[in-house]
């Protein structure tokens, strides 16, 4: 099985504080870990390669600072891990975001498997991982609480829903996501993070993989962040009770009538 | 590193700051090291940690194995033998991380350090590759065997005994030991007897040998969740392939083991002091009264500041140690048959580093835990809070590894001996000082961050030899009898080398990141020397007073003034603003 993992350097939200003042994140001095649901992915893999063989590698897009999470994934028991950074991919939206990757992952070439993680926890879209596979015309599962089975060929896999879940059977390749509840990621163990430290981990740019610089980065991103912002605290609600629908009604226009709005 | 700094070198040379190793040089993996065992016990260890501390079957001994799985018990294990290799510092973070566990970081630190590091260093490559792998994956757990009801601090009186067998196969082993970590649940015991009452040997004793039994739990003030037991030899029959290095040589197994328990007992402390710091420094922000924080009372701050301040101190001095040891450590080469020894020989060349890494970082946690402990008023002496646990803990690491009175006795000794081997030049440096101190002093002028400091300590280590040349002279032989005198030139030791550590330290981030990014290292150094200075001067007042009298009692009085003239600064301001310093990272900080 060859499964590529492709995971993301956030901030520990955990740590953020918010600027009580302009109501946004304070990033400064907050450690960045591998994005939670990302690991789950890793670990989704390292199972997969331990009971069927073959080779995980892990690739990220991201500053130079990145590398840090990829060593960590490594020290999980990863194979091999790829950096994708260039100062062309700096802005990138979720769509410009998902063609890189995706390019990285057609110059890896062999792939079974993609995984990634339901989410990244800083900006919550859940956008990348089925772009990827919407690049690379791949079927794709998301929110993946089990795998249930894997074969040469395909996966049998339960997928969350609303009260319940899917059971979904996919042919290979295929892009998974992840939720946190399939797995506990495995601890780094002391072996692995040395040898994560000894390893060259290679860093590709645009060129390297191929990506037309129109639609990496800033360039290639149709969506663009105007402002983040807190939104402003909502009132609490008021619930209304009475004997019956028809009580109620004669409360509810009372209310309106006093704030004067009938 | 060129040339290796000889051990006690400090008390008579000056080393520039880089040349000594601070925490920020840790690497990346170093860092990712710590990040790693930091994980480990807040998501493995700290929600099992009541049923730690009521040493519920199993969890300590499963947490063992969980930790054994991920490489964490085997940092000093080569990977021959199931380590995982690694260099001495990470050793030393994983030891510094692991106390913010409590409990389990005893029964960590006795397991991998005195229990596994006799057969590690002084085993034989049988003996080695029977044990060193089950103890390194947690499959066993080991237990260090030293101390007897009769035989504390006076190890060597040990009662025990080993007879040979008619038939040449085993010692037969008699005698109790006492108070031994893990001895509940231990799987290999590392003990001492004496062979035919008389020749001093470590044993290997596999806790399912017939004769071996286990007493029953002290019932303990703090560290609860470890096990302490006696451990009971009714003819135990030992097979004599399980003598430790040889016999008659116990001694040099015990005593150089002990050398590392030491120090890594110091570096343990910080993990320990760091966590209390941390909930002090977010307690005093949440908790309101008078309308406002307590946090923001001076009092509180001068409190969180002082904290700080020793366990930046402590946090230097060890890991400056820890620099050499690794340094040292590197010269060797590891594959060789008289690997152990030559290790152990390098932890015995910073005997005195490791002694004063083991009073001071007991003592700092000490009084950190209780500082804590007050900050949080009331709800500090609830079990509600940890801070009521780690005062609890901390308290044990003043007694054992040697209890801080024992240790303050081996450094004088031992630089004395080193004085007369001639490995440290300090009666030559105290007569070159005889003859400066009749010329007029000329401090130099410096506008050099820190000068002042850096010239105060110098002077400080000149008082020091001023006071153990006149307590040599005076006494000659008889001085091992003025324990007085003997602890407290312990004590200016230790604040020489905690001093200097510091200061280096703030140098070198300093010179390698700027006045910015050292100002609060800076401002830890300032306030320490500052408040140094008085106390040690009265240190050094009082031990005159008890060797001269008359005309050269005030000689040397004047002797005194003149290097220990200092113009003290305004502390409290200085310490206002380290404690900002915390409050903003919510926990203890060197570099912002
Ligand atoms: C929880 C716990 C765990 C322990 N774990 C282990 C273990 O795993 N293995 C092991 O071998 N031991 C262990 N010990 C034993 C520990 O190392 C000893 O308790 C310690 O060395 C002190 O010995 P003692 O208790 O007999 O005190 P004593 O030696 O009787 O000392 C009593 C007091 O006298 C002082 N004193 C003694 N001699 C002198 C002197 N020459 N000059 C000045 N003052 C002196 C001491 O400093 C102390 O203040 C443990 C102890 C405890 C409490």
């Amino acid at each position: 099985m060859e499964i590529i993992v492709c995971i993301k350097q956030v901030p520990d939200t955990t740590e953020v504080k918010i600027d009580p003042v302009k109501g946004t994140l304070i990033r400064e001095g907050v450690p960045s870990i591998v994005n939670p649901f990302d690991k789950n992915a890793v670990e989704a893999a390292l199972q997969i390669k331990a009971a069927k063989g073959g080779k995980v590698t892990v690739i990220s897009m991201g500053p130079p600072q990145a590398m840090d999470a990829l060593r960590e994934c490594v020290a999980m028991g990863a194979d091999e891990a790829v950096l994708l950074s260039d100062r062309a991919f700096a802005g990138a939206d979720t769509w410009a975001t998902s063609y890189t990757l995706a390019k990285a992952i057609e110059k890896i070439g062999k792939y079974d498997i993609i995984f990634c993680g339901k989410q990244a926890i800083d900006g919550d879209t859940a956008q990348v991982g089925p772009g990827i596979a919407e690049h690379l015309g791949l079927p794709q599962v998301t929110y993946v609480q089990k795998i249930r089975e894997v074969t040469d060929t395909g996966m049998i896999v339960e997928r969350a829903i609303e009260g319940g879940y899917e059971v979904i059977s996919v042919p290979l390749p295929a892009m998974i996501a992840v939720e946190k509840s399939i797995n506990e990621p495995r601890f780094p163990t002391m072996m692995g993070t040395m040898k994560a430290h000894k390893k060259q981990i290679p860093i590709w740019g645009a060129a390297d993989i191929n990506a037309s610089e129109d639609l990496v980065g800033m360039n290639g991103s149709p969506t663009q962040v105007k402002r983040v912002f807190a939104p402003e605290r909502r009132g609490g609600g008021e619930i209304l009770q009475a004997e019956d629908e028809a009580g109620v009604c004669v409360l509810l226009v009372e209310k309106l009538r006093e704030a004067k709005i009938v | 590193m060129s040339e290796l700094i000889k051990g006690s070198a400090f008390l008579t040379s000056k080393v520039s700051p880089d040349q000594v190793f601070t925490p920020e040089d840790f690497s990346d993996m170093h860092r990712m090291v710590a990040d790693t065992v930091a994980s480990f016990i807040k998501e493995k260890v700290m929600p099992v940690s009541d049923a730690v501390e009521k040493m519920e079957e199993g969890v300590t001994v499963g947490l063992l194995r969980q930790a054994g799985e991920l490489g964490m018990l085997g940092a000093d294990i080569p990977e021959k033998y199931g380590g995982a290799e690694m260099d001495k510092i990470s050793s030393f973070i994983i030891t510094e991380q692991m106390t913010r566990g409590g409990s389990f970081a005893v029964a960590f630190g006795a397991h991998t350090g005195i229990g596994t590091l006799p057969i590690l260093y002084f085993g034989t490559e049988e003996q080695k590759q029977k044990y060193l792998p089950g103890l390194a994956s947690g499959e066993k757990v080991a237990a260090y065997a030293l101390t007897e009801p009769e035989a504390g601090s006076d190890a060597l009186n040990a009662k025990t005994k080993a007879v040979l067998s008619e038939d040449g196969r085993y010692y037969i082993l008699n005698g109790t030991k006492q108070f031994i970590t893990n001895a509940a649940w231990a799987d290999v015991i590392v003990t001492y007897a004496k062979v035919d009452g008389e020749h001093f040997t470590a044993f290997i004793v596999d806790r399912n040998t017939p004769g071996v039994s286990i007493g029953l739990e002290e019932h303990k003030m703090g560290i609860k969740g470890s096990s302490t037991c006696s451990v009971i030899l009714e003819d135990a029959k030992v097979p004599v392939e399980n003598v430790l290095w040889k016999v008659g040589k116990g001694h040099q197994v015990a005593f150089n083991i002990l050398n590392i328990g030491r120090y890594k007992l110091g570096v343990g402390c910080i993990g320990a002091s760091k966590l209390a710091i941390e909930l002090a420094a977010k307690y005093a922000q949440e908790r309101q009264q008078f309308n406002m924080p307590i946090a923001k009372f001076g009092m509180i701050k001068n409190k969180i500041a002082e904290m700080a301040i020793r366990n930046y101190v402590n946090e230097s001095l060890c890991y400056r140690t820890g620099g050499l040891i690794q340094d040292l450590v590197h010269t060797i080469d590891l594959d060789a048959e008289d690997a152990g020894q030559k290790v152990t020989e390098g932890f015995q060349e910073y005997a005195v580093e490791c002694s004063v890494a083991k009073i001071v970082g007991s003592e700092v946690l000490d009084f950190i835990a209780d500082e804590a402990v007050q900050i949080h008023g009331g709800y500090g002496y609830s079990q509600e809070y940890m801070v009521e646990r780690i005062y609890r803990d901390s308290r044990i690491n003043r007694l054992f590894e040697g209890t801080n009175e024992i240790n303050r006795l081996i450094i004088p000794a031992t630089l004395m001996r080193k004085a007369q081997k001639g490995e440290i030049p300090l009666i030559q440096a105290a007569m070159k000082l005889q003859e400066e101190l009749l010329m007029p002093m000329f401090p130099e002028e410096s506008d050099e961050p820190l000068a002042r400091e850096e010239q105060a300590i110098e002077n400080l280590k000149k008082v020091f030899l001023v006071v153990a040349g006149t307590a040599a002279q005076k006494l000659g032989e008889k001085m091992i009898r003025e324990q007085e005198i003997l602890g407290r030139m312990a004590d200016m030791v230790c604040e020489i080398f905690g001093a200097e550590s510091a200061l280096l330290r703030a140098r070198k981030i300093l010179n390698n990141k700027g006045e910015a990014a050292a100002a609060l290292a800076i401002k830890m150094t300032t306030c320490y020397v500052n408040d140094l200075v008085p106390r040690f001067d009265a240190w050094a007042k009082e031990v005159i007073a008890a060797l001269e009298e008359g005309d050269t009692k005030r000689t040397m009085f004047t002797v005194l003034k003149k290097l220990t003239r200092f113009e003290p600064v305004n502390g409290y301001a200085l310490k206002r603003e380290i404690a900002d310093a915390v409050y903003k990272a919510n926990k203890y900080v060197v570099v912002v």
